[in-house]
């Protein structure tokens, strides 16, 4: 009776069906990495803690109670903030990019935190405003974002600038911001894409589109992930090959076949048939992840959690899309299928975040 | 935007679902995006990614097929193959060459050899061709590398066959050698058609029967495909052609016989064809000196090479094919069947031999090589005692237009056609040909001289041969031929090469009967070559001879000891035995051996004395006997005639 009664209050937080949409992806995501690894025993079982930290922190973090989380906010981003002009100043190049902190017994990469810290501070900050809200507080919000994200591009790391770039935007518009504004902004980023190209994108990144447009222009190079990937995908077919039956996988034409491009893996053995229903699955997770946001009861838990289902939405996208060979390569993994820790917690974090923010409710002065 | 917003919680919300609807929505079309892209990929582009990943996947490797073996009458093995390791490097899977090449060298030996080896081969083939660095690796090598095999991507172990020569240098120039492919080779390959059945082969016959025979020899390469993996590992086989081996090859060749020859030549270097008259097949084909054909195998080093090549010996060039010398007196009993058979000459008649011939109006005097001549001289004795003022006449009132017609039935300035390759076809000259050749006329003096085989005529070992095969055989000439037989590598059943009968020249049995007497007494006393014909317990029949190769101005005298001996006189010899049975036709050239009688001749009787009485050598055949008596041997006489060259007259 007790044991029930604990149970019920250590679950009290989390939402059924979406936990439910969510173990099913994990578990579709083991299937993947077990074949993906070759069926490495030792690597399931890293996978497997990963996972069990990850939803851990989900389940503790969906006890935190909303109030808690917005007075987060503030400090997460200034620590965060300080901490990427640290590794500008500090910082060691891993790879050619200025990325990680050095803290003695462990080396930490701040972009990741900013990837939860961005849109809750400007969550918190339409929050702060809504009770005054003019077109100058979205300017600030712009400005609160821009920040973290010139520094991050700096490193450089576009694909996560860009990342977190768009989920600061869903926040606000989601906040409302001005249709106006919104065209406006395209119009400029539109104008501004041959001068970015001409003068702000390193060499790497510009081979990297160029790649995307044309990979046979260098198939043993930069082209040879895309090339190798779209066959994956391509020979898979309708029903794929079967799965630990991948050819592509398996003989090891396929780089990075648990990480970012484990997709492949994926579309390679389960085909068509497989693609739809991982789709399926994502969409029915956004579904109700974007459902469970508009219950929430504040307006910093609408936008925050809107916008970390919306981003879920954008990694997935952005994943499947590179794999398949419609955009260019960036560091992306496949949420909650792909083999890494880091990506997990982030992701599940995000969700108790979302599942604190709508079922805290009742506990909550509206 | 500006002023104040009133705030409304109740439109504040609507605006907020409304915008998380198009979010929403957006997200939904972007999904559909990517259901697009995967149903053109997987359905509609499928074929072709399909065939793009099985081509990934799958690889025909070529299986290689045994060279055939080739073997003596015997079943003596002249050529085999036998299975090594290899350590092999593909340039274009490692990193570094020179830091792996330094590496590797701890590991194994690697000498400077091997590493020069490699850089030539490396700059002959392409990147991603994997190209030995050391061959023949011994047990311990292979597992040393074995264990250190992760420190060398791109480096491998194979087991290969290698060609192996038992025999060295004594059949260099009969059954040749195979080389690593080249240009060259891949250009006539892909002539041929053949270039398909290469893949996988590294080696070709270069030279000999290797090269003559080479596509039988190579067999058919079968194809496995197999499942490979990025890196081109192989992972399993998925099905096998499996490839068909050569055809084992039974040579004429008798290498017992071969080494007797190499034997009695000693230091000499020369010439000798043997033939079977019976039905044209090699018995022995030497040319000294020769070369270690195993060297060219694995591919030769350059300095060797240019040392070969350089050499004054010339060892890689086959003499019994290519050199080509004036016959000499060996020519005289040829031209004694073609007095006979025009008519000018019966065999009763005599001519009185003062020592010397002058042409009707002319006070040039072309010499006998016995100064003060042989006497009265019929057609026998001519060819006993080799009288050279016998066959000015005979040649004088022939014309060297019939003397070459009838000459040529016996294959003289034609090639014989044996199945080697770069046979070379000496010259029976013409008025015709010389006109062609220098735009001069034809003066009476070269006939004259052609009579005794010197001025144009030039004749390479195995023409002699086969010339003589004529004589021994009544007429009948076979194609001289190496193969006897050859094995079907399916069926296992063994084929004959069939003897080819490519001549018959009509003469009378009579004729041919006294010039085969006259060459029996040549070996008798009396006889120019006696020394070598004494007690055989056989009929031997022979006709020595001598080319010139420096020309002896009229009035001078021959003088061996003041000649260097690269200048001395080639010896020719030309025998046949037993002569009432003919098992062994021989022609022998002893390059500066000096006479025929005293170097050629004794060459031929120890091989003949090996072939039908099985009687071993022992010892070559002495330098000695060559300056002696010079007034009883059969010597070159008299003006410049064309110094003998070892290669190539052109035509």
């Amino acid at each position: 009776m007790i044991l029930r009664v604990l149970f019920s209050r250590l679950f009290a937080h989390l939402d059924g069906p979406l936990v439910g949409l969510l173990g099913l992806l994990l578990l579709l995501g083991s299937v993947v990495v077990f074949s993906a690894s070759g069926e490495n025993p030792a690597k399931v079982a890293a996978h497997f803690v990963n996972l069990s930290v990850a939803l851990g922190a989900m389940l503790l973090v969906s006890h935190i109670p909303p109030q808690r989380l917005m007075q987060f906010a503030l400090p997460a981003y200034i620590l965060g903030v300080a901490l990427l002009l640290g590794v500008a100043l500090f910082g060691i190049v891993v790879n050619g990019s200025r990325r990680w902190l050095e803290l003695g017994v462990t080396r930490i990469q701040p972009s990741e935190l900013m990837r939860l810290a961005a849109p809750m501070m400007l969550a918190w900050y339409l929050h702060y405003k809504q009770e005054t809200m003019r077109g100058r507080d979205f300017a600030i919000a712009g400005l609160l974002l821009a920040l973290p994200v010139g520094f991050i591009a700096k490193q450089p790391d576009l694909g996560t600038s860009l990342l977190i770039t768009a989920s600061g935007f869903y926040v606000l518009f989601l906040g409302g911001l001005s249709w106006k504004v919104i065209a406006g902004a395209a119009a400029l980023a539109g104008s501004a894409v041959p001068l970015a190209w001409n003068y702000l994108l390193h060499d790497y990144q510009r081979q990297r589109v160029l790649t995307l447009i044309d990979p046979a222009s260098d198939p043993l190079g930069a082209g040879y992930h895309i090339i190798q990937s779209t066959i994956a995908v391509g020979s898979g077919g309708v029903a794929g090959k079967g799965w630990m039956a991948g050819t592509q996988t398996h003989l090891d034409f396929l780089p990075e076949r648990s990480t970012d491009f484990i997709f492949a893996v994926y579309s390679e053995e389960f085909g068509l048939v497989g693609n739809l229903f991982l789709l399926l699955l994502y969409a029915a997770i956004i579904w109700r992840g974007l459902m469970l946001a508009s219950g929430a009861p504040t307006l910093f838990g609408r936008l925050f959690s809107g916008a970390i289902v919306l981003t879920f939405a954008t990694y997935a996208f952005v994943n499947m899309g590179m794999v398949s060979g419609i955009l260019p390569v960036v560091g992306v993994p496949l949420p909650l299928i792909s083999y890494g820790g880091t990506s997990m917690v982030t992701v599940l974090v995000g969700f108790g975040i979302v599942m604190s923010l709508v079922t805290h409710k009742k506990l909550v002065k509206t | 935007m500006s002023g104040l917003r009133l705030i409304n919680p109740e439109v504040e919300f609507l605006r907020y679902r409304r915008r998380l609807e198009i979010a929403g929505g957006v997200a939904a079309l972007l999904f559909l995006i990517l259901f697009s892209r995967f149903f053109w990929l997987q359905v509609l582009q499928y074929d072709h990614y399909h065939a793009l990943a099985e081509n990934n996947r799958i690889s025909l490797v070529p299986a290689p097929p045994s060279r055939g073996v080739i073997y003596d009458r015997q079943g003596e093995v002249l050529a085999q193959n036998f299975s090594a390791y290899t350590l092999e490097i593909t340039p274009s899977k490692t990193d570094d060459l020179e830091t792996t090449l330094n590496l590797l060298s701890q590991v194994v030996t690697i000498d400077t050899g091997d590493r020069k080896r490699f850089k030539r081969l490396l700059a002959e083939s392409k990147n991603f061709e994997s190209i030995p660095i050391r061959n023949k690796l011994t047990e311990e090598e292979v597992a040393r590398f074995t264990v250190n095999r992760y420190r060398f991507p791109g480096v491998e172990v194979k087991a290969r066959l290698f060609r192996q020569y038992p025999f060295g240098e004594i059949f260099s120039h009969v059954v040749g050698y195979i080389g690593r492919i080249g240009q060259r080779d891949l250009d006539r390959l892909e002539e041929s058609g053949q270039l398909a059945n290469y893949r996988g082969s590294d080696h070709i016959g270069k030279l000999g029967i290797e090269s003559t025979y080479e596509s039988w020899l190579h067999g058919n390469t079968g194809i496995e495909k197999v499942e490979t993996d990025s890196s081109g590992r192989a992972v399993r086989l998925l099905s096998r052609t499996a490839p068909v081996s050569g055809h084992n090859l039974y040579l004429h060749i008798d290498a017992k016989l071969q080494q007797v020859a190499e034997k009695v030549f000693g230091d000499y270097r020369g010439a000798l064809v043997a033939l079977d008259p019976r039905n044209g097949g090699v018995l022995a084909m030497v040319s000294k000196p020769g070369f270690d054909p195993n060297l060219f195998v694995d591919g030769i080093d350059s300095a060797t090479w240019r040392e070969l090549n350089d050499a004054d010996e010339r060892p890689l060039i086959n003499r019994a094919l290519r050199g080509v010398y004036p016959p000499g007196s060996t020519i005289k009993p040829f031209m004694a069947l073609a007095g006979l058979e025009s008519g000018v000459r019966k065999p009763g008649d005599s001519i009185a031999d003062p020592g010397y011939f002058t042409l009707p109006g002319s006070s040039h005097r072309y010499r006998d090589w016995k100064k003060d001549g042989h006497g009265m001289v019929d057609l026998k004795r001519s060819i006993i005692v080799s009288c050279d003022t016998y066959y000015y006449g005979l040649a004088q009132q022939m014309g060297i237009e019939r003397m070459a017609g009838f000459l040529g039935q016996f294959g003289f300035g034609k090639k014989s056609g044996v199945d080697l390759d770069g046979e070379l076809s000496g010259l029976m000259p013409t008025p015709a040909w010389k006109k062609r050749r220098f735009k001069q006329p034809w003066w009476p003096g070269e006939t004259v001289i052609a009579g005794i085989g010197q001025g144009y005529v030039l004749t390479t070992p195995m023409q002699l041969a086969v010339a003589t095969m004529a004589i021994a055989n009544n007429g009948m000439i076979y194609k001289p031929q190496l193969i006897r037989a050859w094995t079907d590598p399916v069926s296992g059943q063994m084929s004959q090469a069939a003897p080819r009968l490519v001549g018959h020249i009509a003469m009378k049995p009579q004729h041919l009967r006294l010039v085969r007497e006259a060459m029996i007494e040549v070996m008798l006393p009396g006889g120019t070559a006696s020394a070598a014909g004494a007690n055989t317990p056989y009929l031997f029949a022979g006709k020595t001879g001598t080319a010139q190769v420096v020309g002896i101005r009229q009035g001078e005298k021959y003088d061996a000891s003041r000649l260097a001996s690269r200048h001395h006189d080639h010896a020719l010899f030309i025998a046949f035995a037993p002569a009432d049975d003919p098992k062994i036709v021989l022609a022998v050239m002893v390059e500066n051996g000096g006479h025929g009688g005293s170097t050629a001749a004794p060459v031929a009787r120890k091989v003949i004395d090996y072939w039908l009485l099985g009687k071993l050598p022992t010892a070559p055949v002495a330098p000695e006997a060559a300056a002696r008596n010079l007034e009883e041997e059969d010597s070159a006489p008299l003006e410049e005639a064309t110094p003998a060259t070892t290669e190539g007259v052109s035509r």
